[in-house]
């Protein structure tokens, strides 16, 4: 077997390894993403309500 | 150091410089915990290749652990002393720290497979970490379920007190009861029992999932803040408040279009 494909069979258990990581990849970086969009939309939210306040006075 | 940094708009100030630097650093920090655990550090003997799930499962642990001390810490400051800061840390670090014990659950019951056996047994170290998980999902729904948020942050931060209880019950479960887990190897009296070529890489993820932790934590409290003052300008301005950001305003079948 090549090294390449050594390290993609993790001796065997590929199957559990990399599911292992996929999952924590797939949770904790869903997480920031999701957290991430919402900071943006949080912000642009504010600057629209400050704008639309300070045309109003 | 906590009191001073307890307002909310210093708090802003110095999140706005924190959270770049900490993102970059918790990005170079994982990638290098990745390719050690992944490339560079070697299979166990008995274990093989599976002891990579190690170098995210334990730190995934330890969060879990820790996060939860710190939404429990920041419940109590804000119950008692009604700090401004300290609710909002608390419901921002709660999905987070349910965010690490599902990891933490998952990549469990994948190395128990291979290594056990089984994908789950009903023994304390196990039950106990899903009763945690339990504990996040209950204080996120509490903290949620009333239309006026002081209230559902109260009965949340009581609820996250009484869980501490099951804290201890984590951590000693593998020396009080038998149990498929192994026993702490890492942070026990005299010292680790892990080689140093295993212990580097595992130090270095839980470094990373610290900084993660740290930014996400930051994000979303700035978040909060950020929709608190737009709530705050919408009431002042006596304008009808608007849809909470980030969903969609409901319309159902029942609503009269004039």
């Amino acid at each position: 077997m090549t090294e390449i494909g050594a390290f993609f069979a993790m001796g065997g258990y590929a199957g559990f390894v990399w599911s292992a990581y996929a999952i924590a990849l797939a949770i904790l970086g869903g997480l920031s993403v999701y957290s991430w969009r919402r900071y943006r939309d949080s912000i642009a939210a504010l600057e629209r309500l400050q704008q639309d306040l300070g045309r109003r006075r | 150091m906590i009191n001073w940094l307890a307002n909310p708009a210093r708090f802003m100030r110095l999140s706005a410089k924190a959270v770049p630097w900490c993102s970059w650093t918790a990005v170079l920090v994982l990638a290098v915990g990745l390719f050690w655990s992944l490339m560079v550090a070697p299979p166990d003997y008995q274990q093989g290749d599976t002891v990579r799930i190690m170098y995210v499962h334990v730190p995934a642990a330890w969060m879990a652990l820790s996060v939860y001390l710190f939404v429990a810490v920041a419940s109590a400051v804000a119950l008692v002393w009604r700090h401004p800061l300290a609710e909002v840390a608390a419901r921002a670090a709660a999905p987070i720290g349910a965010a690490f014990t599902f990891v933490c659950l998952a990549t469990g019951s994948l190395w128990g497979r291979p290594m056990w056996g089984t994908w789950w047994v009903w023994d304390a170290r196990l039950t106990s970490v899903l009763i945690l998980f339990f504990l996040y999902l209950g204080y996120i729904a509490l903290a949620n379920a009333f239309d006026d948020p002081s209230r559902g942050g109260r009965a949340a931060a009581v609820l996250a007190l009484v869980g501490v209880v099951n804290l201890p019950i984590i951590k000693f479960s593998v020396d009080w009861w038998n149990t498929l887990h192994q026993p702490a190897s890492v942070m026990r009296i005299g010292g680790p029992r892990i080689d140093i070529s295993m212990l580097a890489p595992l130090l270095i993820m839980a470094l990373g999932f610290t900084l993660l932790f740290a930014v996400l934590l930051m994000v979303r409290m700035r978040t909060a803040l950020n929709e608190r003052r737009a709530m705050a300008l919408r009431l002042n301005a006596g304008a009808i408040p608007a849809p909470r950001p980030g969903r969609e305003p409901v319309v159902s079948a029942n609503t009269v279009v004039p």
